[in-house]
C-alpha cells in the first residue's frame, strides 16, 4: 500500500523550545492513522505543519509522493483541537463560506452539504445563528464542515474532546465509514480506548521525538509482557510445584478450590511446555496469555522516556 | 487571490448586513442635516408676537421703539407700579422699564421684566435698539453730526484681503476662516473613521480567536490572507458607509431645502423689504449679521476657489492609507490577547500618535508652513491627520509626494509587522502576551 502522506526528518523549534526534533512519519493510505503522545509532546505542532499553517524549521512532507503544496489544502479535512464557528453567522451561510475556502463550487457545496445536513437530520438549521444552537449542534456542524469536501486526508485533533458520548460514537462510525469509503484518516488522541478500536497503526510522540509506531498489532505483540493467566481448580501448592522452570508465580488469588494466578514466563519456555506441565496438577479453566493494552504501553514507553529525560538532564 | 475575495465579501457582507451599520448610516446624515436645517428652521418659524408694554419714565422713546415681526410694543401712560399690579391681568409678555435718568448714566437700570422669557432675538433687539437711539440723542444733544459719524465709521471699518502670491505672479485671494473649516472638518473625519474601523478590525480578529474559529479557517488559507481579507473589508464598509452618508445627506439637505427652506425664503424677502422701509431712518440692515447675503455670498465664492477636486482626492488617500497603516496594528493587538480587557497595554502606544496629531491641528492651522505642521505632516504615524489640517492653505506638490510616499511606506512596514505578531498571536491561547513576547514573535520562522 502506498503512503498518503509521508514526513521526513521534521524539525520545528519556538525561540528556546523544540517542538518537534527529527520526526519522521508514514501514513498508508485508507488506514486510520493515531498520533500518540502525552501533552505538549508536539502533536498539535506537527498537525499544523501538515495543514501548512505553520512550516518546519527543516524537513519535508509529501502528499501522495509530490513535495506538499498550498493546493493540497483541498485535499485535506482538519478539525483542530481549538475549534468553533463564527457565533454570528447562519449555519448553511457559514458552511458555505468555509466549503468555498476548500475551494468547493458554491452550487456544489450547497449539494454536498443538504446531503450531510438530511444524513445527521439537522436540515431544520440551516438559517439558524451558530449562537443559538446547543454545544452538541455545533459539533455536529463542525464535523460536517470539515468532512464535506471530502478530504482525501482527514486530520482529527482530539476529535472526541468535547463531544458527548453520542456524538462521540456517531463520529466514530463516521470515520470507519469514512475509511471504507477510501479517506484516510490521522487522528490524535489521549483516549487509548478508541486508539484499539479504530487504528490501523500508529505513532507515539514524547518530547519532540517520535518514539513509537507501527501497526497496532505489531505494537501489541513486541510488547508482550510474557505473562499468563490461568484459572483452575485445585491446590495452589500442587500447581506451583508443577510450574517447574517454565514459569514463576507472579500475583494469585484463590477461593477454595477456585484459583487463579499469573505466570511468568522464564525466557526461552513456551506457553505449551509450562500448559502441558500444569495439566497434570490440577483442572484447567482458562489459559491465556495477557497482551498489554495500549493504554499499558502508551503510560510505559512515555515513562521509559521521560525517565531517561530527567536523567540525562540531571547529568547536564 | 480568490480566496481573499471570499474572505472580503464576507467581512464585508457580515458587517453591512448588521443592524447596527444600518442604524449608523440613517442617523448619521439626519444628524448631520439636522444640525445644519433644524437652527435655521427653528429661527425662522414664525414665532407668537410678543407684546411688551413700554414704562418710559424719560419720554425718550415713547412711540419710538422700532416693530418687529416678533415684537410689539404699547406705551401705555402708567407708573412701573401700576404696571406691575396689572401686569398679570393684561396678556402683556413684558414690561420695558426705563429710568428718568437714562441718559445720566442711568442706561444701566432699564429693565425688562418678563412672565415668560423672551425669544433671544426680541431681547437682542430691544437692547441693540435702545443702544442705538440712545447713542444718537446723546450725539445730537452735543451738537454732533450722526451722518459725519457714520461716514466715518463707514470708511475706517474693513476686514482684510489676504492673498497668496505665487511664482508666477498671480494672486489668489485666501480665506483663513474657511481653509481652517475644511482642514478641521477632513482631519475629525479621518480621526473618527480611523477610531472607528480600526477597532472594529481588531474585535473581529479576537472574534475569530476566541472563537476558535481561526485555527478551521487556517486549514485553508494563509494567516496574511485572512488579515487583508478582514483589514480590505472594514474598509469597502468604511467607504461604503462615507459614501452613502455623502448622498442620504445631500439628497436630504436638498429635499430639506426645498421644502422647509423656500418657504422661508419668501418670509425672510418679505422680512427684509419691511426692514428696509422701516430701516430708512434707523439703519437696520446690520442687525443679523449672518443673515447678510453679501457675506453668504462671499463665502460661497471663496469655497469655491478652494481647490475642492485635489482636497477630496488628497483626504480619501490619506483616509485610506491612515486607515490601512493604524488597522493592521489593531488586527495585530487584536491577534496577541485574550480579551477585550487586555487590549488596554497595547493601544495606548497606538492611539497615542493618533490623539496627539489630532491635540496639535490647533497649532498647525495657526502656522501652517511651520516646521511643527511641517515634520509632523511627513512623519507616517501622524501625517493623516496634520496634512489635511494643512492641506486647504495649500502645500508645496513635493512635500505632498513625500508625505504620501512616507505614508506608504510606513503602511507596508506596519503591514509586515502586524503579519507577523498576527500569526503567531492568532494561535497562540491562554497566554499572558508582554511586549518582549510580542518581540520575539518577530522573529519566529513562518
Amino acid at each position: 500500500m502506498s503512503n498518503i502522506l509521508s514526513a521526513k526528518n521534521i524539525v520545528k523549534k519556538y525561540a528556546a523550545h523544540t517542538a518537534l526534533d527529527d520526526v519522521s512519519l508514514d501514513i498508508p493510505e485508507q488506514s486510520v492513522f493515531g498520533l500518540l503522545g502525552p501533552n505538549g509532546a508536539g502533536k498539535t505542532s506537527l498537525i499544523r505543519i501538515i495543514n501548512q499553517i505553520t512550516g518546519p524549521d527543516s524537513g519535508e512532507i509529501f502528499f501522495e509522493n509530490e513535495k506538499l503544496s498550498p493546493k493540497h489544502v483541498e485535499q485535506i479535512g482538519y478539525l483542530p483541537e481549538e475549534r468553533g464557528l463564527y457565533k454570528k453567522m447562519e449555519v448553511g451561510e457559514q458552511a458555505l463560506y468555509l466549503a468555498q475556502l476548500k475551494g468547493m463550487k458554491k452550487a456544489e457545496a450547497k449539494k454536498k452539504l443538504k446531503y450531510w445536513f438530511e444524513k445527521f437530520e439537522i436540515e431544520a438549521w440551516w438559517n439558524k445563528k451558530v449562537e443559538e444552537l446547543s454545544k452538541g449542534m455545533q459539533q455536529k456542524v463542525q464535523f460536517i464542515v470539515t468532512v464535506m469536501h471530502e478530504p482525501k486526508l482527514l486530520i482529527l485533533d482530539e476529535p472526541f474532546s468535547g463531544f458527548d458520548p453520542i456524538n462521540a460514537n456517531l463520529i466514530k462510525n463516521e470515520i470507519l465509514n469514512l475509511k471504507k469509503q477510501g479517506s484516510t484518516i490521522l487522528f490524535s488522541t489521549h483516549n487509548m480506548g478508541s486508539v484499539e478500536e479504530l487504528c490501523d497503526n500508529i505513532a507515539l510522540i514524547n518530547r519532540s521525538k517520535k518514539i513509537l509506531d507501527g501497526t497496532v498489532k505489531d505494537i501489541r505483540k513486541e510488547n508482550r509482557s510474557n505473562l499468563i493467566e490461568i484459572e483452575f481448580s485445585g491446590n495452589m501448592m500442587g500447581f506451583t510445584n508443577s510450574l517447574w522452570t517454565y514459569g514463576k508465580l507472579g500475583e494469585n488469588w484463590s477461593e477454595g478450590e477456585n484459583c487463579r494466578a499469573q505466570i511468568e514466563l522464564t525466557p526461552g519456555s513456551t506457553s505449551n511446555q509450562l500448559l502441558s506441565s500444569v495439566l497434570s496438577a490440577v483442572e484447567i479453566h482458562s489459559f491465556k496469555e495477557i497482551i498489554p493494552s495500549m493504554n499499558d504501553i502508551f503510560i510505559k514507553k512515555v515513562g521509559e522516556g521521560n525517565s531517561i529525560g530527567t536523567q540525562s538532564n540531571f547529568t547536564e | 487571490m480568490n480566496k481573499i475575495l471570499l474572505i472580503i465579501k464576507r467581512e464585508y457582507l457580515s458587517r453591512v448586513k448588521k443592524k447596527s451599520f444600518i442604524l449608523m448610516t440613517i442617523i448619521g446624515p439626519v444628524l448631520m442635516v439636522g444640525i445644519m436645517i433644524v437652527p435655521i428652521w427653528l429661527s425662522m418659524q414664525k414665532t407668537e408676537k410678543q407684546k411688551v408694554e413700554v414704562v418710559d419714565e424719560s419720554f425718550l422713546f415713547t412711540g419710538l421703539i422700532p416693530e418687529k415681526e416678533s415684537v410689539h410694543f404699547d406705551y401705555p401712560p402708567i407708573t412701573l407700579d401700576q404696571a406691575r399690579k396689572g401686569f398679570f391681568d393684561t396678556d402683556y409678555n413684558a414690561i420695558l422699564w426705563i429710568p428718568k435718568n437714562v441718559l445720566n448714566g442711568g442706561q444701566k437700570g432699564i429693565k425688562l421684566l418678563y412672565k415668560k422669557q423672551l425669544s433671544n432675538t426680541a431681547q437682542q433687539h430691544i437692547q441693540y435698539s435702545i443702544s442705538k437711539m440712545l447713542y444718537e440723542v446723546m450725539l445730537a444733544e452735543n451738537h454732533v453730526n450722526i451722518d459725519f459719524i457714520k461716514d466715518a465709521k463707514d470708511k475706517s471699518e474693513f476686514s482684510m484681503l489676504t492673498m497668496q502670491v505665487d511664482e508666477e505672479g498671480n494672486d489668489k485671494k485666501t480665506n483663513t476662516g474657511l481653509y481652517m473649516g475644511i482642514g478641521l472638518v477632513a482631519a475629525i473625519m479621518i480621526y473618527f473613521f480611523i477610531f472607528m474601523y480600526g477597532v472594529q478590525v481588531m474585535r473581529g480578529v479576537m472574534e475569530e480567536k476566541t472563537s476558535r474559529i481561526v485555527e478551521v479557517i487556517l486549514s485553508s488559507v494563509k494567516p496574511f490572507q485572512l488579515m487583508m481579507g478582514k483589514i480590505i473589508g472594514v474598509a469597502l464598509v468604511g467607504l461604503t458607509q462615507f459614501l452613502l452618508w455623502v448622498i442620504l445627506s445631500t439628497t436630504l439637505y436638498s429635499f430639506a431645502s426645498a421644502t422647509i427652506l423656500r418657504s422661508i425664503d419668501i418670509k425672510q424677502n418679505v422680512a427684509k423689504e419691511e426692514v428696509i422701509k422701516i430701516g430708512e431712518n434707523l439703519d437696520q440692515t446690520k442687525m443679523g449679521k449672518n443673515e447678510d447675503p453679501n457675506e453668504m455670498t462671499q463665502l460661497w465664492n471663496d469655497f469655491k476657489s478652494v481647490d475642492m477636486v485635489s482636497i477630496t482626492l488628497c483626504f480619501l488617500f490619506y483616509f485610506l492609507a491612515g486607515y490601512l497603516m493604524y488597522s493592521a496594528l489593531f488586527a495585530a493587538i487584536g491577534a496577541a490577547v485574550d480579551s477585550e480587557a487586555d487590549t488596554n497595554q497595547f493601544m495606548l502606544p497606538i492611539t497615542v500618535p493618533l490623539i496627539f496629531s489630532f491635540g496639535i491641528a490647533q497649532t498647525v492651522m495657526q502656522d501652517p508652513e511651520g516646521s511643527l505642521a511641517f515634520w509632523f505632516s511627513m512623519i507616517p504615524l501622524t501625517s493623516p491627520v496634520v496634512m489635511m489640517v494643512r492641506l486647504p492653505f495649500g502645500v508645496p506638490a513635493w512635500e505632498i509626494i513625500v508625505s504620501m510616499s512616507l505614508l506608504v511606506l510606513g503602511f507596508l512596514f506596519t503591514t509586515w509587522l502586524a503579519a507577523r505578531i498576527y500569526r503567531t498571536g492568532i494561535l497562540m491561547y491562554g497566554k499572558k502576551v508582554t511586549w518582549k513576547e510580542l518581540g520575539k514573535w518577530l522573529f519566529y520562522k513562518g
